[in-house]
């Protein structure tokens, strides 16, 4: 019985992992720097936004990334009676 | 009233600078000896009793260097886009701490990375190799903070960098010894307020008087103060293509090299053991991941803040000095030639400043780290807010050095004679090791602080290539992968780091070559900056491969995985 929710608890852990590190990538890799030029053509404010994402854009998603994950696997910890 | 008001206009800089660096060290040595050390836990990881807000703040100030401080916005401001590698690099590492490291490593519950590589690799090799890695990494990078502290005594106060060194060497001395990591984690809180506090009020005054916007990181993207209704962003690019410059929002690095740069720092900030070991000092699985996510929110202020000071002070630089008679130049200018960060040849005699990409005819050359340093002068910002800078950028380094020296000093003590040479050494024989080797450390730095070999300066940045090359991929397999054994691992990080010093060598110290090759030869066209996420990926492809044909791991080991897995629990797990 523990051994199957430890493995329970693990495999929705590593989903919420996957997906939030997919948003960093895309974040990151893919709108500040692979689709940079693409997105340059539009703008926020005075900034073009590919240049936006990579050097302001990214690292304010990052921040939310981690306090999202923060909150997820603290209600996951409560879910599967890991939580102290 | 005016007489307060007096006496602060009539104190100059360098009085300011006295009584501002005089008292940010009595508060950092008052801390010192509130927080003495009494057991090698203390010692190591603080008692594993820190709050996630005191250690967000001490990983944020741990993390935050004399780079980040003087030297980041400088290059970025003559990088451009470019500079995203070292914002997104440098913070990106975060989230892959907070969610693949940081709550497994707090679960594991020891006190060093090494140690976390010798228990799920069980093997000595495996500890001996992490050690000479994270001695490695730790060396390079701390050479440049002793380097770093000289600096800001020598431009701010008139001593000699080597007296610099030397007291910031006594200071480190003084509360990395007394305190170890205890001791360590209190002053970095400390130093975390000293120095978003210096950096944030020039960066406020300065994006006020260029764009009338308070908040810096609006200002970046607003309009020009001067009612023209031009952003500031268009000026600056426009300015920068007239003199022959790369338009500033485009760049001039490969889309590859970008890519791979940003990888390699990214991974290498979440491999770095200085960083890693932060998170040994939490109580619990969720203080950790909490307190990477505060760590990150604190970085994050100063990261987005230094892209656009490094805008406001380009634009500024140019405005002021390009196409000016020398004759008018104002009076920071005149200070910072002295220093030599600013030299102006006058080529064609024509007494004006000719500033332009075209190195045959450009007629100034301007040190990056002027950027932050003179910023406050530039503006004509107050005396106290130039002293302030001097703190500030003291704060950033000797934290740094700090946490640094306790990695050093435990790979020392912990890993090498504790758990190799002599495991029946008492508790208190390790605490006594664990403090000798933490001055043995700071002379070791003090010297390289003194005498930096030539190639210190060039290894620092790829202190990150090492750290991607050697630990990630390790840690990573370990929690990540039940099957991976000793062999694999072991193969791993020997691949990874031989490959990476190989290519550094090569491309960046040119030590196989009479000449440093050309650009052109590097490999898929990666910088050696970059090579650290090539090297990586190699670990992993050889620490698998190997893996499949050699026996599995112990049943115990694997039980240590499914245990480090769980959150709950931490508190009892101690050596």
């Amino acid at each position: 019985m523990t051994k199957n929710n430890a493995k329970a608890y693990w495999k929705e852990n590593i989903k919420y992992v996957i997906i939030l590190l997919l948003i960093w990538f895309l974040v990151s890799y893919g709108a500040g720097i692979i689709f940079k030029d693409a997105l340059n053509s539009i703008k926020l404010g005075g900034f073009k936004l590919g240049f936006w994402f990579a050097q302001q854009g990214s690292m304010y998603v990052f921040v939310i990334l981690i306090f999202v994950y923060v909150r997820l696997m603290n209600k996951l910890d409560k879910k599967y009676g890991y939580d102290e | 009233m005016t007489n307060s008001i007096m006496l602060v206009e009539s104190l100059d800089v360098q009085n300011w600078t006295y009584i501002l660096v005089g008292v940010t060290f009595a508060i950092y040595i008052g801390i010192a000896i509130w927080s003495r050390a009494n057991s090698t836990k203390e010692f190591y990881v603080a008692g594993a009793g820190v709050s996630p807000l005191a250690n967000g703040m001490a990983t944020a100030a741990d993390w935050m260097s004399a780079a980040s401080f003087i030297s980041m916005a400088g290059i970025i401001s003559f990088a451009g886009y470019d500079g995203a590698v070292y914002l997104m690099g440098w913070t990106g590492g975060y989230v892959l701490l907070a969610l693949l490291l940081a709550p497994y490593l707090r679960k594991f519950g020891k006190f060093t990375v090494p140690d976390f590589i010798g228990d799920r690799y069980y093997s000595k090799t495996a500890r001996i190799v992490a050690v000479f890695c994270a001695l490695l990494v730790s060396f390079t990078y701390v050479a440049g903070q002793m380097r770093g502290v000289g600096i800001v005594f020598s431009r701010f106060l008139e001593v000699d960098i080597n007296t610099g060194v030397i007291i910031g060497m006594l200071i480190v001395l003084f509360y990395a010894v007394l305190g170890g990591m205890k001791g360590i984690t209190y002053t970095q809180v400390a130093q975390y307020c000293v120095l978003i506090f210096a950096f944030m009020v020039p960066a406020i005054f300065i994006s006020i008087q260029m764009t009338g916007n308070p908040i810096p990181q609006l200002g970046f993207g607003g309009e020009l103060a001067d009612g023209s209704g031009t952003y500031l962003l268009d000026k600056l690019d426009g300015l920068s293509t007239e003199l022959g410059f790369a338009e500033y929002t485009e760049g001039s690095k490969s889309l590859i090299d970008v890519f791979a740069i940003t990888l390699a720092l990214m991974v290498g900030t979440a491999g770095l053991p200085h960083v890693i070991v932060r998170f040994f000092t939490v109580k619990r699985v969720k203080d950790a991941r909490k307190s990477a996510g505060i760590a990150l929110l604190l970085i994050v202020l100063l990261y987005t803040t230094a892209p656009a000071v490094a805008v406001f002070a380009r634009t500024n630089m140019i405005e002021t000095v390009s196409n000016q008679p020398y004759a008018g130049v104002p009076e920071w200018f005149k200070k910072w030639e002295t220093t030599e960060l600013i030299v102006f040849t006058d080529k064609n005699n024509d007494g004006i400043m000719q500033y332009v990409a075209d190195e045959s005819k450009n007629e100034l050359v301007v040190d990056r780290d002027i950027m932050v340093l003179a910023n406050p002068e530039i503006a004509n910002l107050p005396n106290w807010v130039i002293a302030l800078v001097a703190a500030g950028g003291l704060a950033a380094a000797l934290s740094t050095a700090a946490g640094l020296l306790l990695v050093i000093s435990a790979s020392v003590s912990h890993d090498l004679i504790k758990k190799i040479v002599r495991p029946s050494i008492s508790e208190k024989g390790e605490l006594v090791a664990a403090r000798l080797s933490a001055v043995g450390a700071v002379c070791v730095a003090g010297y390289f602080g003194i005498n930096p070999p030539g190639f210190v300066a060039a290894v620092v940045a790829l202190a990150f290539g090492l750290a991607a090359a050697s630990f990630f991929p390790a840690i990573i397999l370990g929690i990540f992968y039940k099957r991976m054994n000793k062999e694999g691992a072991i193969a791993g990080m020997v691949v990874g780091i031989v490959a990476m010093l190989f290519y550094m060598i090569k491309y960046k110290l040119g030590w196989f070559d009479d000449v440093l090759p050309n650009k052109s030869e590097w490999w898929f066209g990666i910088s050696p900056e970059g090579f650290g996420a090539v090297a990586m990926v190699l670990n992993f492809l050889v620490s698998i491969v190997i893996m499949k044909f050699t026996p599995e791991p112990p049943k115990d080991v694997q039980e240590i995985v499914e245990h480090i897995r769980i959150p709950s629990g931490a508190g009892e797990a101690t050596h």
